[in-house]
């Protein structure tokens, strides 16, 4: 057994934080760029050509991206031959979690009781989706996820039946609905199969993919351009203005399902599509 | 396009004047309250009280900072999802308000408010939030510190950018904006 010691998650835990929510990923950057220069509507230009200035100036590192700093929402990959040494792995997160947002001057918006409604005042707990794998690694991803996307996002368990068509309509049902709401362009993640939470953590997991990446299955990769090309038709437009630039990608997981069943689930990420990893 | 430069506090001549579509640069004082501030300020109406400032000619921006760094006016601040304050919007506007500045559509309420009251909502880019920041030249506490990032700030800004997209004469241009484009 390898051990990583609890200190050191902490630590990369602290730096992830800083660095997703001042450094946007390249390929977001690359994707943001090209938008501005294929964007039909003058307005959109602008809008793009703010946003395209906003992360030059946050990566500066003294301004995060965007004043929402999110949850922080974690997919970690545990490996096997792996022990954790001086404390709990969840524990760690969360402390890190902690000392990234204080540090980092970020944005405390996790509240203690969803129906109360204190701030918790440390942005903790944290969201952590711990998987299992083989080999003696440690992989820690962070997504932080604003609220104003994550609210229009949705999921659905269609009929058999309903079939591919009945699943393209809702996801556009579903970004159409979003509108203006969460800061398009956006990126949509879907999960399609699973069961209910199955199907929503893979909506969220498909936002971690590059974009401009192809999905593995030439079926799904169709499937994605398709659904990207009629949401762009949508006419909803960089921060929903009109335009012809309303999502940058469109990523698919799926799992298998039910015989009775076919859940889909779109989560929408704004333009600031923050997520950043480490491997121990 | 021509950008507007706009001063606060408006007055119904300017409101007037702007017309969704348009781009401007707002100077001067904007105050912020989000979800929290927006309850609070409500309830002080319903009571027949006085709000914790005057709010008369002024925008309110649906907006939350991040923490401010030592030797730094604030922290990050772009606006927030305008959509939740459609609920409380027309209440203020009632009570003299001249607007807000925040992102997303809001709902035939508020659009019918700003035409009764002659206000305008303007949208600010939603994530632009450094670059907003770069606009705000004063900083200053005015309640509910205590609600931390939801408390109301006066924020003294130069050239804040934004674009009128529901105005006083029943324009929107989120419905026209997205008409234009729509292939489907």
């Amino acid at each position: 057994m390898r051990q990583i010691l609890i200190q050191d998650i902490i630590t990369a835990v602290k730096n992830l934080c800083i660095d997703a929510n001042y450094h946007l990923g390249e390929d977001i950057k690359i994707a943001l760029r090209e938008a501005q220069e294929k964007e039909e509507s003058p307005l959109g230009k602008t809008i793009l050509r703010q946003i395209i200035d906003n992360f030059q100036i946050a990566q500066k590192g003294e301004f995060p991206i965007c004043q929402d700093t999110g949850f922080a929402v974690f997919f970690v990959d545990l490996g096997d031959q792996v022990c954790i040494k001086d404390g709990n792995l969840f524990d760690a997160i969360n402390e890190g979690t902690r000392q990234g947002y204080e540090e980092g001057y970020l944005r405390k918006s996790v509240l203690d009781d969803p129906v109360r409604r204190k701030n918790t005042g440390d942005n903790t707990p944290a969201v952590i989706h711990l998987n299992v794998v083989k080999g003696d690694k440690l992989k820690i991803i962070i997504a932080p996820k604003g609220g104003g996307s994550e609210n229009m996002s949705g999921l659905k368990m269609l009929k058999p039946a309903d079939g591919v068509e009945g699943l393209k309509q809702y996801v556009l049902e579903v970004v159409k609905k979003a509108g203006s709401n969460p800061c398009p362009p956006i990126v949509v993640g879907v999960g399609i199969g699973g069961t209910f939470e199955k199907c929503a953590e893979m909506a969220k997991r498909a936002l971690l993919r590059t974009i401009g990446s192809n999905h593995p299955n030439p079926f799904y990769a169709q499937l994605e351009s398709e659904l990207l090309e009629e949401i762009n038709k949508l006419g909803i437009g960089p921060q929903g203005l009109g335009g012809t630039q309303t999502a940058l990608a469109v990523h698919i997981e799926t799992y298998p399902c039910h015989i009775a069943g076919f859940p889909v689930a779109v989560n929408i990420n704004c333009h600031a599509a923050r997520h950043k990893e480490v491997v121990l | 396009m021509a950008k507007i430069t706009i001063t606060t506090p408006l007055t119904d001549e300017v409101v007037m004047s702007l017309k969704a579509g348009d781009e401007v640069l707002i100077s001067g004082a904007i105050y912020t309250a989000r979800d929290a501030a927006h309850r609070r300020m409500t309830e002080i109406l319903d009571r027949g009280e006085k709000l914790p400032f005057d709010i008369k000619g002024q925008l309110i921006y649906y907006a939350g900072p991040t923490p401010t760094r030592p030797g730094k006016v604030i922290g990050s601040i772009g606006p927030t999802s305008s959509v939740r304050m459609n609920p409380y919007a027309p209440r203020l506007l009632q009570a003299g308000s001249k607007g807000m500045i925040g992102k997303g559509e809001m709902n035939a309420d508020v659009q019918m408010a700003l035409q009764k009251y002659t206000a305008v909502y303007l949208a600010a880019v939603g994530g632009a939030a450094a670059l907003i920041a770069q606009t705000v030249v004063k900083n200053e506490p005015v309640a509910w510190e205590e609600l931390g990032t939801e408390a109301i700030r006066k924020l003294t800004v130069k050239d804040f950018p934004a674009i009128v997209v529901q105005d006083c004469h029943g324009g929107n241009l989120f419905l026209e904006g997205v008409k234009k484009y729509a292939k489907i």
